[in-house]
Formats: C-alpha cells, sequence, structure tokens
C-alpha cells in the first residue's frame, strides 16, 4: 500500500513549479500557502516578544527606550492577533480538512480562497511595512484619539495593513459557510459532522458579522489622521468611547475566533485518541453556536473602567457570565469523554491535555475579570495579560501544535518522531505555565501592563517568566526541526496512521487533488468507535 | 467571471449546487455589507443623539432637491434591474443587455448628480478640513455625510462594473443563459446598494426638514 501511495498523484507531486503553488486553487495548498506564511509571523511576532522579555528581565528600564518599548508591545499585538491567531487554525487546517471532512473536492469558491491568501499577504506587506519603517506605537487597539491625533508613529501604514487582512477573514468565513451548507457528501447530515466542521462554523459566522465592524472602525480612524477631523476625537465634538465599542463589537467576538477553531481540534483530538464517541455531541456542537452568538454581546468587558454607563457595565458583566456557560459545557464534555475511554497518550494528545488544564485556568480568571469590581483591581495589569495568553497561547497555540502534530502525516505523509514531538509538548507546557502564571501574580500585587520599568519587588517573578519564556521558546523551535526533518527523513504514513475512522483518514496522505476518487457516502457519525478491524 | 464554462467548476457536482453556493455566499457577504453600513451608521446615530440640534441645522445645508431626485433615479435603476433579473431568467438577451445598460445607465446619472452635489459642497466650504467654514459639530455631521455617501458611491461604482461585465458576458456567451444565477445575484447586490440609500436619504437630507 506504501509503494502505491509512494507512486500515486497527490497534491503535492501533481505540480512543482513555484506559478503552480501561487496560482493553485487547491485548499489544501492554500493550506499550506498559509502555513509558511503564519510560521513567519509567528516568528516575527515572536521576535518582539523576547525583545520584551530581556527588558522586563531588570527593573531598570536599560535595554530599550520607553517609546520603543511602546513599539515593542504594540507590534507583538498586532501581529500575533491578526497576522497569527485570527487566521491560524482556520485559514490553515480549516482550509485543509473542512473539505476532506465533508467529503467534497474543495471549498465552494476555490479562486476566493486564494485571493484571499493574497490579500492577507497584501495586509502583511502593509504591515511589515510599518513596522520596518519605525513601527507603530498605539497598542494593537489602535484607541483614538491618540492614534489618531497625537502618535506619530506608522499608525495609517498599520492600520491598512490590518484592515486589508480584515477582507481576508471576510472571504475565508464566507467560503466555509457555504461550503458547510452546500458541500456536503450525501448522507453527511449536520448531525454527523465533525465537531471540528462546527467550530469552523461557529468561527466563520463571527469572521462574516464581526470583521466589517473593525473595517469601519479602522477606516473612520484613518478618516480622522488625514483630515483632521473630529469622529472620536471630544476637542472636535467626536467620543471616543464610540471607537472603543466599535473595535471591541470586532475584537471581542474576535477572542473566540481565536479560541473556537482550537476547541475544534480539541474535540477531534479528545475524541479519536480516546477511542471514545464524544459525551455530548449536540452540547458540544451546539456550544459552538452559543459561544459564537453569545460572544457578540459582551464587547463591554473591556470597558468596565472607560466611564461607559454602570448599567451597560452590569448588563455585560450578567453577559459575560453567560457566555462561560457553554465555554464550560465544552470543557466538562471532553472530560467526561475520557472516561472509559481507551486512551493514547500521542503528541496530539499531550498538547490536548495542556489545552483542557490552560483553557479552565484561562476562562476560569477571565470570569474574575469579567465580575465588575475585581475587574476595577485588576484591570491593566499583568493579570489581564497573562488571563489572555492563557487562552491565545494556552489555548489557541496548544491546539495549533496538536493539530499540526494530529494531521501532519495526512498534509504530507510522513511521520515525525514521536519522542521528539512529546519532548516538545512537555517543554512547552513547562516553558508557558512559567512564563505566565506569574504575570498573574504580578498583575494581583499590582504590576501594571505596557510598562518598560518597574519596582525592584517585582523583579523575581519577571525573572521566572523571562526565564518561562525561554524555554517555551525552545518549545516552539523543536517542531520546526523535527517536522522539517520529517519530511525528508520520516517514516512513510499511509492513508490512516492513527487507525481512525473519520473522513480524513480514508483517503491516501498526502491527499489527492480533489481529495477523494469517488465522492464518499457517508452511512456515520466521524466517531463511531471501536474501530473496525483492518478499517 | 470572464469566461462562461460549459461544464460547471470542479468542486460542485452539478448546477442546482453551484447555484444554490452561489446565492448562499451572495446572502452571506449581503450580511457583512450590513454590519459595515450598520458600524458607520451607529456612529452617526450616537453623534447625533449628542448634537441633535446642530446636525439637524447642519443638515439643511444639504441639497435636497438633487438628494431627492437620485433617490427616485436609484429606485428607477432597481426596476431595472428586477426587470434584467427577469429577462436573465427567462434567456431573453436582448431585454437582458437592454436592461443591464439601462440600470448602469441610471447608477451612472446618480454618480454625476451626486458629483455635482459635491462640487456645490466644496464651492460652499462645507467640505471638511482646513477650509471648512463652521463650527466643528457641523463639520463633525458633514464628515459623516461624506463617509457614508462615499462609501455608498464605492458601491455603485462596483455595481455598475458588474453590470458592465454581466452585459459583455451576456452578449459574448452562446450558453443558455438560464442556467447561472449570476444576474439573480448581480441584482441582489444592487437593491442592496439602492436599500442602503433609501436609509441614508432620509437620515443625512431630512433629519432638519420635518415637522
Amino acid at each position: 500500500m506504501n509503494g502505491i501511495a509512494a507512486r500515486s498523484e497527490n497534491y503535492l507531486n501533481v505540480d512543482y513549479r513555484v506559478r503552480s503553488w501561487l496560482s493553485t486553487t487547491d485548499h489544501k495548498r492554500i493550506g499550506v500557502l498559509y502555513l509558511l506564511s503564519l510560521t513567519f509571523f509567528f516568528l516575527v511576532g515572536g521576535v518582539f516578544a523576547v525583545l520584551m522579555r530581556l527588558e522586563l528581565l531588570t527593573p531598570a528600564g536599560d535595554l530599550v527606550q520607553p517609546d520603543t518599548y511602546n513599539k515593542l508591545f504594540t507590534m507583538h499585538g498586532i501581529v500575533m492577533v491578526f497576522f497569527f491567531l485570527v487566521p491560524s487554525i482556520p485559514a490553515v487546517f480549516g482550509n485543509f480538512l473542512l473539505p476532506l471532512m465533508i467529503g467534497a473536492k474543495d471549498v465552494a469558491f476555490p479562486r476566493l480562497n486564494l485571493a484571499s491568501w493574497y490579500i492577507f499577504m497584501l495586509g502583511g506587506l502593509f504591515t511589515l511595512g510599518a513596522i520596518l519603517t519605525g513601527g507603530v506605537d498605539t497598542g494593537w487597539t489602535f484607541y483614538p484619539p491618540y492614534s489618531s491625533v497625537y502618535a506619530h508613529t506608522r499608525v495609517m501604514s498599520a492600520a491598512a495593513g490590518v484592515f486589508i487582512m480584515g477582507f481576508s477573514s471576510i472571504l475565508t468565513g464566507i467560503n466555509f459557510i457555504v461550503t458547510t451548507h452546500t458541500m456536503r457528501a450525501p448522507g453527511l447530515t449536520w448531525m454527523r459532522l465533525p465537531l471540528f466542521v462546527w467550530s469552523l462554523y461557529a468561527t466563520a459566522v463571527i469572521l462574516v458579522l464581526g470583521t466589517p465592524a473593525l473595517t469601519i472602525a479602522l477606516s473612520l480612524i484613518g478618516v480622522e489622521r488625514l483630515f483632521g477631523v473630529g469622529i472620536f476625537n471630544p476637542a472636535l465634538g467626536g467620543d471616543p468611547l464610540l471607537f472603543q465599542h466599535l473595535f471591541w463589537f470586532y475584537s471581542h467576538p474576535a477572542v473566540y475566533v481565536m479560541i473556537l477553531p482550537g476547541m475544534g481540534v480539541q474535540s477531534e483530538i479528545v475524541c479519536h485518541f480516546a477511542r471514545m464517541r464524544p459525551y455530548g455531541y449536540k452540547f458540544i456542537a451546539g456550544a459552538s453556536l452559543a459561544i459564537a452568538g453569545l460572544g457578540f454581546l459582551v464587547w463591554g468587558h473591556h470597558m468596565f473602567v472607560s466611564g461607559q454607563s454602570a448599567y451597560a457595565s452590569m448588563i455585560f458583566s450578567i453577559l459575560t457570565f453567560l457566555v462561560a456557560i457553554p465555554s464550560a459545557v465544552k470543557v466538562f464534555a471532553w472530560t467526561a469523554t475520557f472516561y472509559r475511554g481507551s486512551i493514547s497518550y500521542d503528541t496530539p494528545m499531550l498538547y490536548a491535555f495542556s489545552f483542557i488544564g490552560l483553557f479552565t485556568i484561562g476562562g476560569l480568571t477571565g470570569l474574575f475579570l469579567g465580575s465588575l469590581a475585581v475587574d476595577v483591581h485588576v484591570h491593566d495589569t499583568y493579570f489581564v495579560v497573562a488571563h489572555f495568553h492563557y487562552i491565545m497561547v494556552g489555548g489557541m497555540v496548544m491546539s495549533f501544535l496538536g493539530a499540526m502534530h494530529y494531521w501532519w502525516p495526512k498534509m504530507t505523509g510522513r511521520m515525525y518522531s514521536e519522542a521528539w514531538g512529546r519532548l516538545s509538548a512537555l517543554i512547552v507546557f513547562v516553558g508557558f505555565n512559567l512564563t505566565f502564571f506569574p504575570q498573574f501574580v504580578l498583575g494581583y500585587l499590582g504590576m501594571p501592563r505596557r510598562y518598560h520599568a518597574y519596582p525592584s519587588e517585582f523583579q523575581v517573578l519577571h525573572v521566572m517568566s523571562t526565564a518561562g519564556a525561554s524555554i517555551l521558546g525552545v518549545g516552539f523551535l523543536l517542531p520546526l526541526g523535527y517536522l522539517l526533518w520529517s519530511l525528508k527523513y520520516g517514516p512513510r504514513a499511509g492513508s490512516n496512521p492513527w487507525n481512525l475512522n473519520s473522513l480524513e483518514w480514508q483517503t491516501p496522505s498526502p491527499p489527492p487533488p480533489h481529495n477523494f476518487k469517488e465522492t464518499p457516502v457517508i452511512v456515520d457519525e466521524p466517531y463511531g468507535y471501536p474501530v473496525k478491524e483492518g478499517a | 467571471m470572464t469566461e462562461v464554462r460549459a461544464a460547471v467548476p470542479i468542486q460542485f457536482d452539478d448546477p442546482a449546487q453551484q447555484r444554490e453556493a452561489a446565492a448562499l455566499g451572495m446572502w452571506v457577504f449581503l450580511a457583512a455589507e450590513i454590519v459595515f453600513f450598520g458600524g458607520a451608521l451607529v456612529c452617526y446615530a450616537a453623534a447625533g443623539w449628542v448634537h441633535g440640534r446642530e446636525f439637524a441645522l447642519a443638515s439643511n445645508d444639504s441639497n435636497l432637491v438633487l438628494g431627492a431626485v437620485n433617490t427616485g433615479v436609484l429606485l428607477t435603476s432597481s426596476w431595472t434591474m428586477a426587470l434584467a433579473v427577469h429577462a436573465g431568467r427567462a434567456a431573453r438577451r436582448r431585454r437582458l443587455l437592454l436592461f443591464l445598460g439601462g440600470t448602469a445607465l441610471l447608477g451612472t446619472v446618480f454618480l454625476v448628480l451626486k458629483g455635482l452635489e459635491y462640487r456645490e459642497d466644496w464651492l460652499h466650504q462645507l467640505v471638511p478640513g482646513r477650509s471648512f467654514a463652521r463650527s466643528p459639530v457641523a463639520q463633525l455631521y458633514f464628515t459623516f455625510y461624506f463617509i457614508l455617501t462615499g462609501i455608498h458611491a464605492l458601491h455603485l461604482i462596483v455595481g455598475i462594473g458588474l453590470m458592465a461585465a454581466l452585459a459583455v458576458l451576456a452578449a459574448r456567451t452562446r450558453e443558455p443563459l438560464s442556467g447561472l444565477n449570476l444576474f439573480e445575484n448581480a441584482g441582489l447586490y444592487w437593491h442592496f446598494v439602492d436599500i442602503v440609500w433609501i436609509f441614508l436619504f432620509p437620515l443625512l437630507y431630512l433629519r432638519g426638514r420635518h415637522g
């Protein structure tokens, strides 16, 4: 069988020319293009993080100027949020897997899909241009009137980059929604969809309905900056809170864009590597939609100390507590899925275990922040920084790495070294906690975020955090090494190395250009364990 | 969209699936558009809530006659658009070309009238910027006026381009036109742009002219 797989045509060997990659409409190749681009942006964003952690090693501001530090955290945020986290799992694994998982030959609009990558890269170029010509220092949130009147950095170019990138999000969202509705194989009912598809669908809804608010908000910032008018400038009759409302109307749901696909990956890994049906399939699927819906109603919790109406704050606080319910439903469902499962401790599963613990901590501290009085105490401190890194890195990056290891054999046809995989998963887990757990303590003790210098009593915790970041960095670089190594030297994976029965494993690895030789007919859910012998 | 294929694209099983995907895609896109315009309108509404009286006064400087005529022009264009969709469905090529052309023409008339209006605003120093002649709050009103009508005009330009592209397509292709729902989808887009104007006209022009 391996011999046949090696000779047969697949999406990689069908044409080796660079041009064939740049003009491809194959969703798998577009996923790979995104993977390469996002890895680049992740490293760029990582460089800024390294510089910040180095500066914070000592209480005095001795490595960079205060203004430079402002640029570092701004560019770390912009690059990581808009050019890694938002597109990460949807654009890479969503693109690659959605048609495979629903038995389709491609997404509904393949050319639009390629266009989304080009738009993404154009936005990336603008942002890189802003970075290389001096950087931007507004914070990733672009709050006016600082961003529109007072900042003398590359605000326009950076905002243009994010603005452009938004269109790629919208196109991806439209493609996923339409593909899920119209391209499912015969017999693949909604209740037989893999849970990853449900989470991608919920993500796509947010991308389509949230991103345009960011688009218009950034446009208005641009108009205000170019023409000197005062939409958000109180000196000219405008209102800065208006921008914050618009911005968070996108950016809070975007937080769920940055976690829902991770939850989808999580559901896949937990079920398949515990060889169990998901506990409460409908609840997990429904929770994705509930998170997407409720996620649009909680943006005001970013503005508790902004001077918005106290009644608005109370309502946003209550809604924030509500959105925790579907998130918790998922955590309990994954945990219950393990019960009596046949659990294997392969690398993807190690990342899934990390996710459950870290996401729970990130989620629960989110409830602290959603409580009005506690938020006043820890607002704009390292507590917030730690909280969202537990979600963004502890949740999304963990599941990104889990997904990478889980589907690597499908994408490349090769197996990586399991020993190295487990080692790096362990290093990432230890490094992550050492980096960010001390930040909870720092924040609670009163260390504000976005400062390059601090009182000396905070130094021990900051040194711990920097040490953890170094370990985390090693953990992130290791996969880059052994995964690339496996491309040439890894053993051939065969079509179904994990011996699973979901649809993407029923076609050769790497898959042929149009995924399946014949359109599959689905007769059962993807989690019908135990696997039949010889499947 | 520059060429018509004899067969459906490879990712679809049959034309019905392609039509369904295209229609749903257009609706989802329009949902995104609603949020885009909605964001701008929310800002306008919030500013108007604070500065109601000044906004009403400033809005009286807009050209009601040109605005009203343009509303009529755009509504008529929606009528020709609907007729074009009907002709496309019935595969009547000459009528289709006529109505696509008519729609594009009416859209262009709208833009020309809008341009005249902008010129008048410029001459009256109502364009926000250094030369603006009134108070900062009046400038805020005119900022919204130009942003909202500007993004609407951009959408209309896209729509006119779409009409032109479809007209070329309809003139060239020898395939039966009724198999595709391009015309329906273009119609959805055109009507959407029209409906946006239905909101903009009273909000921007009639603010201080009632009661």
